[in-house]
């Protein structure tokens, strides 16, 4: 426990350190937003139907974009190997490392998806559940994400592999999600959507750091 | 412990190469006489359906690929298991030669579905959950042989893939019920339900024959894509020239 614990204090102190990286994937979150209002219509009604489903893909696309350097430099200097060898189970350094990954991308996401929101006219009455499907959802991206970024690691070129591995495990995700932002902005109950994304996120972190720490295993033996 | 000495023959890539070739055949011809005699019953003695006409008759080809698709992941799955836990490299080739035989499947029940859904819905292409989910099926498929490709050691690339089939087996579920929760236009099933069957027999006999020709189409490309695999992967080995000799 004391291994994992230092280890999250390290990546975060890390990410700190760079502050300025942190402003990438909302930089991009921000982008993708505007660009569906540019290339469908400003109409506001249009807008604000679609906004749930565009809110929930550029979260979705957000958060794969930092994946792919999850394990990268520490594959590259030989720490992942040290971490794989160390006394505590490597399951639990997995999960440091994504919850890690998840404070500084994910959460940030998370908070600054009300305000892309509020851009396409989604009502402010649904954004608690826009909020709390978000923070159900987006570790479950991360955790996905993780796998995929744990299998390709020893790859040169993962940056276009690592979506096409995980991009469909993350439908049933995007599918919940957007569809209980969609009935919380209709002013129906939201609760069926964020149960199932509750039970998705439970079955991911009991589930995922194994297949993160057998995907580590296989990187680690090429 | 003699009683298992099949078993243990089977990681001998010999024996198994041996195998499939004495078994192939045998599944070939049982394909040719399933789909044979499923084609007659289906396309000539079922009569049109009251409601579709005889655009139903693509069932034939669309239900046994559908079921292909989605046992053929099973498959890759379980197999993908056990050569990663218990290391056994047939079992991944085995994973190997089922991935790209699953996804054609899975792309024969998507272009069938489509096609029928032309004249019955009036369109190609319906955001369907069942369609939907192929589609999702087909990815994975694609996801899994990509990956084993990308790794310069051909090892090392199938314990990946093989850990990306158990999370794909895992999610199958759940995607499949998402995307029925999301949105259903196809309709139930109807061959397989609780209390019998809802289809005539007249119509239900010969696909039920033509889903036992295709798994036995299935076995015997399956065999002869393992025999291709350990062909690839084994060359080099002793008995593959000595094999080569022979011939």
């Amino acid at each position: 426990m004391k291994e994992t614990l230092a280890l999250l204090n390290r990546d975060l102190r890390l990410a700190y350190r760079r502050r300025g990286e942190l402003a990438t994937p909302l930089m991009f979150f921000l982008l993708v937003t505007v660009l569906f209002p540019l290339g469908l219509s400003p109409q506001p009604d249009m807008l604000r139907t679609v906004a749930p489903g565009v809110v929930w893909v550029a979260a979705l696309l957000a958060s794969l974009l930092g994946q792919d350097s999850l394990f990268r430099s520490d594959y590259e200097d030989g720490s992942l190997e040290q971490l794989a060898l160390s006394a505590a189970p490597l399951e639990l350094l997995a999960l440091a490392r994504v919850a890690a990954h998840w404070l500084v991308t994910g959460l940030p996401l998370v908070i600054m998806a009300p305000l892309m929101a509020l851009l396409l006219g989604y009502p402010a009455s649904g954004m608690p559940a826009l909020i709390a499907s978000l923070l159900l959802g987006t570790p479950i991206l991360s955790l996905l994400g993780a796998v995929g970024a744990a299998l390709t690691v020893s790859l040169r070129q993962s940056g276009m592999l690592l979506p096409i591995l995980v991009l469909p495990l993350a439908v049933p995700v995007l599918i919940f999600g957007a569809r209980a932002v969609a009935l919380a902005a209709d002013g129906a109950d939201p609760a069926g959507g964020l149960y199932l994304l509750g039970a998705m996120l439970a079955l991911a972190l009991t589930l995922a750091p194994f297949a993160i720490a057998g995907g580590i295993r296989v990187s680690l033996e090429s | 412990m003699a009683a298992f000495t099949w078993f243990h023959r089977l990681a001998s890539p010999p024996h198994v190469y041996r195998l499939a070739g004495l078994f192939a055949p045998w599944f070939a011809g049982l394909a040719a006489a399933c789909i044979a005699a499923g084609l007659y019953g289906g396309l000539w003695l079922a009569p049109p359906d009251y409601q579709q006409g005889d655009s139903f008759r693509i069932i034939y080809i669309h239900v046994p690929s559908a079921w292909l698709s989605m046992s053929a992941y099973s498959l890759v799955a379980v197999a993908s298991a056990m050569g990663y836990w218990w290391r056994m490299k047939l079992a991944h080739t085995v994973a190997a030669a089922a991935a790209p035989l699953g996804a054609s499947f899975t792309f024969l029940a998507l272009v069938t579905g489509s096609l029928w859904g032309k004249p019955t819905w009036g369109t190609f292409w319906v955001w369907d959950a069942r369609l939907t989910s192929q589609l999702i099926l087909l990815f994975l498929y694609f996801g899994f042989m990509a990956l084993g490709r990308a790794f310069e050691d051909r090892r090392t690339g199938d314990r990946a893939a093989s850990v990306l089939a158990m999370v794909g087996i895992v999610n199958l579920p759940i995607i499949h019920y998402s995307v029925v929760w999301w949105n259903t236009l196809h309709q139930g099933s109807t061959v397989f339900v609780g209390r019998g069957s809802d289809i005539a027999p007249s119509m239900l006999i010969p696909l039920l024959i033509m889903i036992a020709g295709f798994t036995s189409y299935f076995g015997a490309c399956l065999l002869k894509r393992i025999q291709v695999e350990l062909l690839e992967r084994e060359r080099g080995a002793a008995w593959i020239t000595e094999l080569v000799k022979q011939t």
